[in-house]
């Protein structure tokens, strides 16, 4: 009995100290020589491999970082200043600056604009809802509500609003990785930048039919009437194709083209609640829910 | 191989071909066929009479537009389709029915002639005749076969294996003669012997209609064919009737078939011998849930609202969806406004109930899709697949073979939309192969 | 009026679902179960109530408190592992408590912890059978005796027999030839064994009811025939060569197929969609694999039965063959 004991115990650890010393000549025989710290800034790294940078994930982008010995044309929007800041200390190199930036979702809540004007029941993907016909909505250009925005996204910051059928985004999460706005068929997503104060404008349509088309789809399309074009102080403003957009980098969000867009098409977000006129008591009562609401987007 | 036996549901069998009468405003879209959209050579005021060419092919994957109503040209603007989509369109108030005066609108059968075969060609394309299966090809270019590649068989699609359309059998049972002498003209176009009609055998009724007239004709010969969904297809239809096999990512040409619809061929006939271009659809007005069951000659341009007040006044409160084609293959509407184009086949009306897809559940890997497959696939990886985004893999599985038959969907215990996820897949596979080129 | 309903093609589907295949693979197991209640009285029904019960018990607390998803039971899946579990262990008094630990492992490790229907890779029914036959090995070869053609007992087990496979292993390991064994007085008739009247599994027993129920599923193309033929035709053909080397050592062919769990295994255990191949030259080398396994064990293992073992192997081998097995393309 313990002959059998010692037997088992001495085969089983000969056989261990011959795969050790096989492991180790094989680790040696084929060692892959790779620069140490490729792996050090891949630390630094989120490691989400959410891809937002155009590589194929955070190795790969911390591979680009070393190869090229600078951060220029490499930026990984989840980790952001911060992240920034510690590859560039690594690579011993300038730190690459950007403006924040966050996913915006170019289309008014359908079931206040658009009404529903069939069911669709087919696979739940935008992408293949697309080619099939124009959408619950009946606007081609309009969101789809299928969520393939939601499934890209890594970070849980895209959520569909069950009540609207359009998707929110939950700016403090969101990095601005662009993965929603690369999966929507219908290129509703855009990244913007942040703003001063977390404080944006933008035309949420990206409508481009004839104003009165436009109209007739969506209460709230952009018609491209150009009024707001007129109004922005800062030149901000272009209208092409029937539709306006607003160019982040030169908009101050004076928030002037805002009450000027007769289809309140154009949206702000974070700014303060508009405090209450005295003397216009009665009127602004019911307006206040729905001025929350834009805000709360 | 595979295939599925769908309820056949061909309710609207014995119901004679009507005319139906031209509305007040006619909306003629300007790409009704595969490929770019004509243009238009109307102006706004221009006075037009039926049949009178309203856009022009310029590309080269094309046809020509003709006007299906006589009156004065409103606007050149966008119409929305039957999906929503804006298209190109010519709008037209109807005054009157002026035809053009070379038309023969006599009911004469003109049997002779005389053309040459590149002559029947250049009429073709004249006329704006497009394949009526449902892909609306251009007949003029199916009909010049391009250089180093040689026409043997002249196959004519009457399996008519979609439920519940009628239009090819009633258009067998009524205009044999004329289907007859329409085949003719594209053997002689094509300089092929003999030419083949293949019909499902569960239409006894067109078999011997087409059987009799076809021996008054020289090289038509009838194929009875098995009753199976998709038997029509292109694909196994060569196969069914000369044993040949359309290799992966070719054309039927590549084996020396030409394929066309029964309905085309009565195109070709009025066409070349009537100088009538296509302006009319035969369509089916069928639907379970319908008061009664119709076959008409419709204007092309005509909406599907009026064709619904004119055949069934509107319709039953139950209505789940309508289908411009069959249940198996065809697209579900989603505009009624929208106007008619060439190659549509029917409206097709079903209730509530079936309308409904029933809830997805998981796979539990029977294999019944892969059986049911015709094209002999794997529609359960695909759906795998693509949901996962494996692209270059679903390319290696020959997705692209899939002609999108349903058969996978139809036979799914588990109801999972395979075919949506087949189309999602060959778009993605496309737009790679697209991207690196 | 409503909303026009829009989808992709097609816009029809066969009355086929998941709910309706599983149900109507209850039905085929039916006869089993009746001739077991003949032969072992109403322990059969007791074992096999049990058994049923608590598979879709386990099946609805997984579901809704450890996966916290919509309840599945109503589609039958479990209702059918609950069958096919209390048809692999013998009708005696003790399986009333043993089977549902035999449930709980089918539910919990052999399906639910994969994700549910469809995605375990070996037949939960079988996994339940196998762990209980090892951590129960006495009361799951203990085998009632079965009675004569009408329940004589109810919930005793009186007497307890012996399977035919055990009767035979056990000669063999006494030095015994087969052909002393098969002319022995307990060894049953060959017609016993097509109806049924010997000990064993109690749904393994009735070659006869299996094959009704087997057919019934033919015929609403539930399974196909590649399957079960290959299976019990490899078992045939490698016991029938086996026997005509040596006829003392090895058992016939007739006896082979008739007897143990074959039947049972090859018509329904093995043909089970989730772990068996989709394509037909798949399930060809699936059927072959589970009869050349079943004679080896058989033959040459320590088991006297060898089919649960050989078709959990196969299973094992299922996702190969789904990835060698293709079908046949219409244009290559």
């Amino acid at each position: 009995m313990t002959n059998d004991i010692l037997i088992a115990v001495a085969v089983l650890g000969a056989l261990g100290i011959l795969f050790a010393v096989v492991l180790f000549i094989v680790a040696q025989k084929f060692k892959v020589e790779e620069n140490p710290l490729i792996d050090e800034v891949a630390d630094v790294l989120p490691g989400a491999n959410c891809g937002g940078c155009g590589k194929a994930g955070c190795r790969a982008f911390a591979e680009a970082c070393v190869q090229q010995g600078n951060m220029e044309g490499l930026r990984c929007a989840p980790g952001g200043d911060a992240v920034a800041a510690k590859v560039a200390e690594l690579l011993g190199c300038a730190v690459a600056q950007g403006e924040p930036q966050v996913a915006v979702v170019r289309c008014n809540p359908s079931c206040k604009g658009a009404s529903r004007r069939s069911n669709y029941d087919g696979l739940r993907s935008c992408a293949f809802q697309n080619t099939v016909y124009t959408g619950e909505s009946g606007c081609p250009f309009g969101c789809l509500g299928c969520g393939d925005c939601v499934a890209a996204c890594q970070f849980d910051a895209i959520k569909m609003d069950p009540e609207t059928g359009v998707p929110v985004v939950d700016a403090d999460r969101c990095t601005a990785c662009g993965a929603c706005a690369k999966a929507c068929p219908r290129r509703i997503i855009e990244l913007r930048n942040k703003g001063r104060k977390d404080r944006r404008v933008f035309v949420s349509c990206v409508n481009k039919e004839k104003g009165a088309q436009a109209r007739k789809t969506c209460d709230n399309a952009c018609i491209g009437c150009g009024k707001c074009e007129k109004v922005c102080p800062m030149g901000a403003i272009t209208i092409a194709d029937n539709l306006s957009y607003i160019d982040f980098t030169k908009c101050i969000a004076c928030r002037k083209c805002v009450v000027e867009c007769p289809t309140h098409a154009i949206h702000d977000v974070g700014f303060p609640a508009p405090a209450k006129k005295p003397e216009a008591a009665p009127a602004p009562a019911p307006a206040a829910p729905q001025a929350a609401k834009t805000t709360a987007e | 191989m595979g295939g599925v036996h769908p309820e056949e549901n061909k309710i609207s069998n014995d119901a004679a071909i009507e005319v139906m009468p031209v509305g007040k405003q006619m909306v003629v879209l300007m790409n009704q066929h595969l490929g770019a959209p004509a243009t238009p050579v109307v102006q706004k005021g221009d006075k037009v009479k039926v049949g009178q060419l309203i856009g022009e092919a310029q590309a080269f994957m094309c046809a020509n537009v003709h006007s299906p109503v006589s009156g004065t040209v409103l606007k050149i603007d966008t119409c929305k389709d039957a999906f929503g989509i804006s298209k190109p369109a010519v709008y037209i108030n109807v005054e009157g029915d002026e035809w053009l005066e070379t038309i023969d609108r006599t009911p004469d059968i003109k049997r002779e002639c005389t053309l040459e075969p590149k002559e029947i060609v250049a009429k073709l394309k004249e006329m704006g005749i497009v394949g009526l299966g449902g892909a609306t090809f251009p007949a003029h270019i199916k009909y010049s076969i391009p250089e180093g590649k040689k026409a043997e068989y002249l196959i004519i699609n009457a399996a008519e294996c979609e439920p519940y359309l009628t239009s090819d059998l009633r258009v067998m049972l009524e205009h044999a003669e004329e289907i007859c002498i329409g085949i003719s003209i594209l053997r002689k176009a094509l300089g092929v012997p003999a030419a083949y009609v293949g019909i499902e055998s569960n239409k006894p009724q067109a078999i011997k209609v087409m059987t009799e007239t076809a021996s008054r004709f020289e090289g038509i010969v009838i194929e009875p064919l098995k009753v199976k969904y998709p038997q029509g297809a292109e694909k196994q239809l060569i196969n069914a009737i000369t044993g040949r096999k359309v290799p992966s990512g070719k054309l039927p040409i590549d084996v020396g078939c030409v394929v066309s619809n029964v309905g085309t061929t009565f195109a070709v006939y009025e066409a070349i011998q009537k100088n009538k271009p296509l302006i009319e659809n035969i369509l089916t007005v069928t639907g379970k849930e319908l008061p009664s069951q119709h076959n008409y000659i419709v204007r092309i341009g005509t909406t599907y609202n009026e064709i619904i007040a004119h055949s069934i006044g509107q319709l039953p409160e139950t209505t789940g969806k309508v289908i411009s084609g069959g249940t198996m293959m065809g697209k579900a509407v989603a505009n009624l406004d929208a106007p008619t184009v060439k190659g549509n086949a029917s409206v097709l009306v079903i209730g509530e109930k079936e309308a409904r897809r029933n809830p997805e559940t998981a796979c539990i890997r029977c294999g019944k899709c892969m059986n049911a497959c015709p094209m002999g696939l794997e529609p359960y990886l695909f759906s795998a697949l693509v949901k996962n985004g494996r692209t270059d893999e679903s390319r290696q599985h020959n997705i692209l073979d899939c002609i999108e038959c349903g058969c996978c969907y139809f036979s799914c215990p588990a109801n999972k939309p395979l075919l949506d996820e087949i189309r999602l897949g060959k778009n993605r596979v496309r737009a790679a192969m697209a991207a690196k080129k | 009026m409503n909303l026009l309903n829009i989808s992709g093609s097609p816009h029809v589907h066969s009355d086929e679902s998941t709910k309706r295949i599983m149900w109507r693979v209850n039905l085929a197991l039916v006869p089993a179960l009746i001739v077991a209640t003949l032969f072992f009285g109403v322990n059969a029904l007791l074992v096999s109530l049990i058994s049923v019960v608590s598979c879709v018990l386990f099946q609805w607390l997984i579901e809704k408190f450890i996966l916290k998803v919509p309840s599945t039971i109503g589609d039958g899946s479990a209702i059918v592992t609950g069958l096919l579990l209390a048809f692999n262990v013998p009708a005696s008094s003790s399986m009333l408590w043993i089977v549902i630990i035999g449930a709980l492992v089918a539910i919990a490790i052999g399906k639910m912890s994969f994700g549910g229907l469809g995605r375990n890779p070996f037949n939960p029914a079988l996994v339940g059978r196998v762990f209980l036959l090892i951590s129960f090995p006495v009361q799951m070869t203990t085998w009632p005796k079965a009675a004569s053609w009408f329940p004589t007992r109810f919930l005793t087990d009186a007497d307890s027999g012996a399977t035919p496979l055990g009767l035979i292993k056990e000669g063999v390991k006494s030095g015994q030839s087969i052909k002393d064994i098969m002319a022995s007085a307990d060894m049953p008739s060959l017609c016993d064994i097509f109806l049924g009247h010997i000990g064993g599994s109690m749904g393994e027993i009735s070659a006869l009811a299996i094959l009704i129920g087997a057919i019934y599923l033919l015929c609403r193309k539930i399974i196909s025939w590649h399957i079960p033929v290959s299976f019990i035709g490899t078992a045939f053909i490698f016991s029938g060569i086996l026997w005509l080397i040596s006829p003392d050592k090895f058992l016939d062919p007739v006896t082979t197929i008739l007897t143990g769990g074959i039947m049972l295994g090859a018509c329904f255990m093995a043909t089970d969609m989730v772990t068996s191949p989709m394509a037909r030259s798949g399930q060809l080398i699936f059927g072959f694999g589970c009869g050349l396994l079943t004679v080896i064990i058989r033959n040459w293992g320590a088991y006297p039965e060898g089919v649960s073992f050989a078709i959990l192997i196969m299973n094992s081998v299922t996702p190969l063959l789904n990835r060698w097995c293709k079908p046949r393309r219409f244009a290559c």
